[in-house]
């Protein structure tokens, strides 16, 4: 069984701020990491690997140093990553994000592919489902459990607001997994020196069957950022600073405004 | 469409650091004396408008235009699942009545499932113009690429300008299947909507992972998809009805059986903070677990609801339902108090409509501050046990 994950890069600290003067977005730091909820996935096709021998390939798509994650996803377990890297893939949204890779995806051959829930940076979820519909296989999102009912059936629980699912999808096909669903493993050093030796080949837009670029990046976003602005504060409050015994003034509020009765 | 394009004859080093220090993506590369631009870019263009002098130049692509006057109306995804229906889907039809205001345009309902009427009904109540059923005993909840086919066939065939689809797990899980089949563009977790003249939809909501928010247009593409979560609108009253429902009783969709329910269980209901009257919530202040007890006195006295922050939930002290955000839940209180939480910009966005907020928080300058009616400025292991001698002093708390 061929099993791929998807995973990204994003920053390490959401602390993202516009100068209220000149528009313009401050980072706090340039700093990255992996998508948290990638590990959740990662680990997923890694427990299944240890259950069928599974192979599995880890991608991701971003600049040339989104390389890092892929090396992480090595030391962790994967057996073989490709980046997929191209000024040309710039400024995609969800769909031409989800297009370019399930170019790739399809180019690589699965069973599985693996997603994590959604990421940190854009928080849509989006991702995932949209590559499956692209590459015509079933998905589920949000899975708890994952196992081989046989060589052709994965059966699968899911957990949301109301109700608690047992289902069998069929193979092909493509999973993103919640958060909690296992304890995501560490990077180990024993595998750092044993993957030493995997290339990480990265793929461009060459690399796809669909080479028209008018697809990929901005040009093939439907959505389109028309700007971006800081939310709307309202200054209605009143800020208690300096206090003596701020838990006091606290009380006091609480009952000045009759949430408690003050004796 | 547009693309950035560098002047190479224009950059020096001065020049390199000049971007590299502006652009917040880390876009910029500069190798052998070539600056280029790599795929970590969001277009966010801030190099050409901030940036030094015609070094990065955005070069305007003929935009593809379609006819917008062909496309009209806009359509709410009702979820049901055996007997029960999503409230979502009434405040957002609520919205849609909004968007369509001073126009022609129609608010379509959409049910899909083996039992419509009830939900069919229900709509109509709360003010569509037409309900289109899908009914047929074949149709499952969990085969989302049937469903897609229904939905697809639906937009293309009624020229839909606009699907809204609630935020739940489920309609975050179908709409993207829906977007990709019609490749069309989807905002997910939309705060705020608004409709030009044109009948572009202007969908707005937290961008980048962080305190900034994107208006986010489809400038070229119909249907115009949106996701929105929960409580973020209110519901219309029902009232007399004024549309009309038209049944589709014949199987529409190719089955695939691709995805079987093999067995399910309903989960018991925690309390749900997004109907609580009174909520404390807690922040990443709080630096252990067993310093949540902290809080217990005053949650006795006011008889109110714990909620948290997401690095909690990541931290594993409470229930995923008790996240208080858009990746948790939207909370409409008479009283909020919020301790050592200083409020990023998708946690406001879950709060916006409580009543009173009250916020402890060592920093005045928090945004949490700024939307708070009072901000008690000091460390909550400071506040916190003052605190809780004057409940105890009041006979606030049973000792």
């Amino acid at each position: 069984m061929k099993i791929l994950t998807c995973i990204k890069q994003v920053p390490a600290s959401s602390n993202v701020d516009v100068d209220p003067e000149t528009g313009v977005l401050i980072r706090d730091g340039k700093n990255v990491k992996m998508n948290p909820y990638d590990l959740y996935a990662l680990e997923t096709a890694y427990l299944l690997k240890a259950r069928s021998g599974a192979h599995v390939h880890t991608v991701t798509m971003g600049p040339p140093s989104a390389a890092d994650v892929l090396r992480e996803a090595l030391m962790m377990g994967s057996d073989g990553a490709t980046l997929l890297s191209d000024p040309r893939f710039a400024g995609a949204d969800v769909l031409a994000t989800a297009y370019a890779l399930s170019q790739m995806l399809r180019r690589i051959g699965f069973d599985l592919i693996i997603c994590g829930k959604q990421t940190t940076d854009g928080d849509t979820a989006q991702v995932g489902p949209e590559i499956a519909e692209f590459l015509d296989v079933p998905h589920v999102s949000y899975v708890r459990d994952v196992d081989l009912r046989d060589d052709k059936t994965l059966r699968i629980r899911t957990v949301d607001d109301r109700h608690e699912d047992v289902l069998d999808i069929k193979l092909p096909c493509l999973i993103t997994v919640d958060k909690d669903a296992n304890t995501p493993r560490l990077p180990s050093f024993k595998r750092k020196r044993s993957t030493r030796d995997i290339r990480i080949e990265t793929w461009t837009l060459d690399d796809l069957s669909d080479k028209e670029a008018t697809h990929y990046g901005l040009r093939g976003s439907p959505t389109q950022v028309e700007s971006i602005f800081p939310p709307e504060r309202q200054a209605t409050g009143r800020i208690h600073s300096n206090l003596e015994n701020p838990g006091k003034t606290l009380f006091d509020i609480l009952v000045e405004q009759k949430w408690l009765r003050g004796d | 469409m547009a693309y950035i394009k560098i002047r190479q004859e224009k950059v020096d080093k001065k020049t390199v650091e000049e971007l590299k220090e502006i652009c917040p993506f880390d876009a910029f590369d500069y190798i052998d004396a070539y600056l280029s631009i790599n795929a970590a870019c969001k277009m966010c263009k801030l190099c050409v408008q901030k940036g030094p002098e015609g070094v990065c130049e955005l070069i305007e692509g003929t935009p593809a235009s379609i006819d917008k006057g062909a496309y009209r109306g806009i359509a709410v995804f009702i979820e049901t699942r055996n007997d029960t229906i999503h409230p979502v889907g009434w405040e957002l039809i609520g919205k849609a009545r909004e968007l369509v205001a001073d126009t022609t345009n129609p608010v379509h309902a959409l049910i899909i499932g083996p039992s419509t009427a009830r939900a069919a009904e229900l709509a109509l109540a709360y003010g569509v113009d037409k309900v289109t059923a899908y009914e047929h005993e074949d149709y499952r909840y969990h085969d989302l690429e049937r469903i897609t086919d229904i939905v697809a066939d639906f937009c293309k065939r009624t020229r839909l300008n606009v699907l809204l689809i609630g935020g739940t797990p489920y309609g975050r899980s179908l709409a993207p299947r829906i977007a990709a089949r019609l490749k069309t563009g989807l905002t997910a977790d939309c705060t705020k909507l608004e409709m030009t003249d044109e009948g572009d939809l202007v969908q707005i909501r937290p961008a980048f992972g962080g305190n900034i928010m994107a208006r986010i247009v489809t400038p070229a593409h119909r249907p115009q998809l949106a996701t929105i979560r929960h409580k973020m609108f209110n519901a219309p009253a029902p009232a007399t009805p004024f549309g009309v429902i038209d049944r589709l009783s014949e199987a529409a969709g190719k089955q695939r059986d691709r995805v079987r329910l093999v067995s399910t269980r309903v989960r018991p209901q925690v309390d749900d903070i997004a109907d609580a009257e009174t909520i404390i919530a807690l922040g990443r202040a709080f630096k252990k677990k067993k310093d949540l007890a902290l809080v217990e006195p005053l949650r006795k006295a006011l008889s109110a609801e714990l909620a948290c922050t997401r690095p909690l939930i990541e931290n594993g002290w409470f229930d995923a339902r008790r996240q208080i955000g858009l990746s948790g839940r939207t909370v409409k209180p008479k009283l909020l108090v919020n301790i050592g939480i200083s409020g990023a910009v998708q946690y406001i966005e879950g709060i916006r409509d409580a009543e009173c907020i009250l916020t402890v928080n060592t920093d005045p300058e928090c945004a949490l501050a700024s939307i708070s009616h009072h901000t008690i400025v000091g460390d909550l292991y400071d506040v916190l046990p003052t605190l809780n001698d004057h409940l105890k002093k009041n006979g606030r708390v049973p000792s």
